[in-house]
């Protein structure tokens, strides 16, 4: 018999869980199981709130009431993702800081989408036509320019439509990549991918054009 | 002209040849990273290509701003 056995405040102290370990009984069913849920769902709440508040002036129009129902929205769906992917939980980092990403990329994402609800995404932008160049000096202006017409011509005939498309709409006109994936029915990720095949086939025709720099 | 040269636009417009990982792993491997970060560790080193990954994807690097900053609060409060 253990000394715990016979001492009640032994006891307890044994059986309390390490602070970082309450969500092991998320793997578990019943009573433990719903307390960590709830556990959870506080902690994602508080994470989701923090985003939506620093992102808010994004949000003018939104009321205290709706911005906290935003986060709400956005804990309820990043503690769904969270317990999907329990298995993912590899221990690199503390739970709490893995789980607290779910729920900064939901509100984070909500928050870009209800910027744009309203707004128009240009989808055949020609924006790169009146690109110009904020450059050093005018000492500069000549081989700027010789530049910029490279850049120019790159997004015109090296660029697919769709990459084009995706390249004018995230880094000229602003658009972020959650609204466009959301308006042309993708996801970050292929957009992304979309846009870094984008750049590097952007770099290799202004470097074959004269700037090999751009490619180093 | 170097590529330090051009301006944020060209530079968000061409990028970089830096390699680096997508959103989803960037995902994956962004808690990690930040708790490496303030802890002082090396973390480029030990996370190769998401540092790059943020330069060019602004809406990764806001949620790695954000992640950054909870935690920091965490840590005061």
């Amino acid at each position: 018999m253990s000394a715990s056995d016979t001492n009640p405040e032994v006891s307890a102290i044994a059986a309390a869980p390490r602070v970082d370990d309450w969500h092991l009984d998320l793997h578990r069913e019943g009573t433990r199981h719903d307390e960590a849920v709830a556990q959870l769902h506080g902690l994602l709440l508080r994470a989701a709130r923090f985003e939506v508040f620093r992102r808010r002036g994004s949000l003018p129009q939104l009321s205290a009431v709706e911005l906290d129902e935003l986060a709400q929205d956005a804990a309820d769906d990043a503690a769904v993702s969270v317990l999907r992917r329990l298995d993912d939980f590899r221990g690199e980092s503390s739970f709490r800081t893995w789980a607290y990403k779910f729920a900064l990329l939901e509100a984070a994402v909500k928050v870009r989408r209800r910027a744009w609800r309203d707004r128009e995404v240009t989808l055949e932008p020609e924006h790169w036509e009146r690109l110009a160049h904020a450059g050093p000096g005018p000492e500069d202006d000549a081989e700027n320019e010789e530049l910029l017409e490279a850049v120019r011509d790159g997004i015109r005939t090296a660029l697919t439509p769709r990459q084009r498309q995706v390249l004018v709409s995230t880094v000229l006109e602003g658009v972020p990549i959650d609204v466009l994936a959301e308006r042309l029915g993708s996801n970050r990720n292929a957009l992304y991918k979309m846009l870094h095949d984008a750049r590097r086939r952007l770099r290799e025709h202004v470097a074959a054009a004269g700037f090999p720099e751009v490619n180093e | 002209m170097t590529p330090r040269d051009l301006d944020p636009t060209l530079k968000r417009l061409l990028g970089s040849n830096e390699p680096e990982i997508d959103c989803d792993e960037c995902f994956a491997r962004l808690d990690r990273y930040v708790e490496l970060q303030l802890a002082g560790e090396p973390a480029d080193e030990l996370v190769p290509g998401l540092r790059a990954h943020l330069v060019g994807c602004p809406a990764c690097a806001e949620e790695h701003e954000s992640l950054r900053a909870l935690l920091e609060l965490d840590s005061v409060s």
